[in-house]
């Protein structure tokens, strides 16, 4: 009986998700954490602190973040990106009052998203199963052994004084405040938050580790993605155009694409 | 030599041309998503009614303004992927329908959450003959990178329609085709246009709920 609830829940095997009935668990433990404590004190932090002064703290937490987002984009080998990330670092310090101004944005430094999870991606390591880490939540095998080094790296974790814990505990209310409409948007559109919630991380970190353009997947099993486009345009009129032009093709319809072309060819 | 380059410039005038009477034809994509946006967010900065958080009139606002511009039955299709030929013509319908009205209720939540971020529409990557572009869009915020809005557009009959939203990488009918897939697996296509209905009505009634109070 048990057994077929849970095969019910579950289904066949996600290849993505080895370890879906523990991760499920995982994440429900998560999530009543977050309901009990972290929601409600990042809802009394929105609720209580106006929102230029929720700017400054996101800001100076971003611009610590910036020297080890640095360090990634060196180990990816973009030189360039890294001398951005610590320029940003030097002028939001300083002219920015330690951070809490985000000035080089508004002199052209792009703010950067890199952690050592994404390193490792770039330099050819693929996710492994995912992950559901307690607290942490979403992750893969991967990204795992990158965020033991993004917290090893982290300057507010260095062991000491009392006002570091009561940083750490700004920074984490802050980043779950930011998240608190995503969190509505996530219990509005999903059917299951678990399942919604996994393919949103792994198709978010693929974007991330190629920097937004993720090139196009090729699924063995394509075949069995494709959706029924013959009424839009002619399969080998379609299949010509997307075989030439890369960028107009979200990324993610690579399986269509696949087909298509193996199809024409 | 002088003949060669007599031609080139007529060939490029010939272009130029043609350009200018497909642009007359339809308002280019990059265009269209620009102007949309902007007159949205112009609308949401003037109604106090939709600041203080009223759920309905973000809906209607998205009815009025954005729906226009959506291909449903391209969204649905591709959320549906290998099951959506197995659908038969009333149910693609019927699915499609309850689909556009959770995907609304979706959009417009997350208008709602908007807060004078600036935006950044960048240039549009397409030759002219093109009828399937992505069009860019990042959203400014201050101490975080930038979000990335990109739009999936196809040209159709009656101007360019958007069949995929990617937020952050994240393709909102991509997101839609594990959980599709799973409800047709277990309870059948019927079974999934119910759980649409339920999830409708239930959210529908939580906004009455909220709203009265």
């Amino acid at each position: 009986m048990g057994a077929a609830a849970g095969c019910a829940t579950i289904g066949e095997a996600d290849p993505r998700d080895p370890v879906e009935g523990l991760n499920r668990a995982v994440y429900a433990f998560n999530d009543g954490v977050d309901q009990v404590i972290a929601k409600p004190i990042a809802t009394a932090y929105v609720s209580v602190i106006p929102d230029p002064v929720r700017e400054r703290v996101r800001n100076f937490f971003g611009n610590i973040a910036d020297l080890l987002i640095g360090v990634n984009n060196l180990l990816q080998g973009k030189l360039g990106d890294a001398g951005n990330d610590w320029a940003r670092f030097l002028f939001n310090t300083t002219f920015g009052l330690f951070g809490i101004h985000d000035v080089a944005t508004e002199m052209g430094f792009e703010k950067h998203n890199e952690d050592f999870g994404q390193t490792f991606g770039r330099w050819g390591a693929g996710n492994g199963p995912y992950i559901v880490l307690p607290f942490l939540g979403p992750s893969t095998l991967r990204d795992a052994m990158g965020t033991v080094l993004d917290i090893r790296g982290d300057p507010l974790t260095r062991p000491g004084h009392g006002e570091r814990d009561a940083l750490i505990v700004l920074r984490l209310t802050s980043q779950r405040a930011d998240l608190l409409d995503a969190g509505t948007l996530l219990e509005e559109a999903a059917f299951d938050k678990y399942i919604f919630t996994r393919d949103a991380y792994l198709q978010r970190r693929r974007s991330l580790i190629y920097d937004g353009s993720p090139p196009r997947e090729r699924i063995p099993d394509a075949r069995l993605d494709l959706p029924d486009v013959s009424s839009r345009v002619p399969p080998v009129a379609q299949a010509r155009t997307l075989g030439t032009y890369a960028p107009r093709v979200p990324a993610n319809y690579e399986p269509v694409i696949a087909v298509l072309e193996g199809a024409q060819g | 030599m002088m003949l060669r380059s007599l031609r080139g410039l007529l060939t490029g005038i010939a272009l130029a041309a043609y350009a200018a009477a497909s642009a007359q034809a339809e308002v280019p994509p990059d265009v269209l998503v620009k102007t949309v946006t902007l007159e949205i967010v112009d609308i949401i900065a003037k109604d106090k009614d939709i600041q203080a958080g009223d759920k309905k009139k973000v809906i209607e606002l998205v009815e009025a303004k954005v729906l226009p511009h959506f291909s449903f039955p391209s969204m649905t299709a591709l959320a549906m992927g290998q099951n959506w030929p197995m659908a038969s013509a009333e149910q693609k319908k019927r699915l499609t329908e309850e689909f556009k009205s959770l995907l609304v209720r979706t959009y417009a939540s997350a208008l709602a959450a908007y807060s004078d971020q600036k935006f950044e529409f960048r240039p549009l990557h397409a030759r002219p003959t093109d009828t399937d572009v992505t069009v860019q869009v990042r959203v400014l915020q201050s101490g975080v990178q930038p979000i990335s809005i990109d739009y999936g557009m196809e040209k159709t009959a009656s101007g360019w329609k958007t069949y995929d939203v990617v937020v952050g990488g994240v393709s909102l009918v991509v997101n839609y085709r594990t959980e599709f897939r799973n409800q047709v697996r277990d309870v059948g296509v019927e079974g999934l246009i119910r759980e649409l209905q339920a999830k409708n009505r239930a959210l529908e009634s939580a906004d009455a709920a909220s709203g009265k109070k």
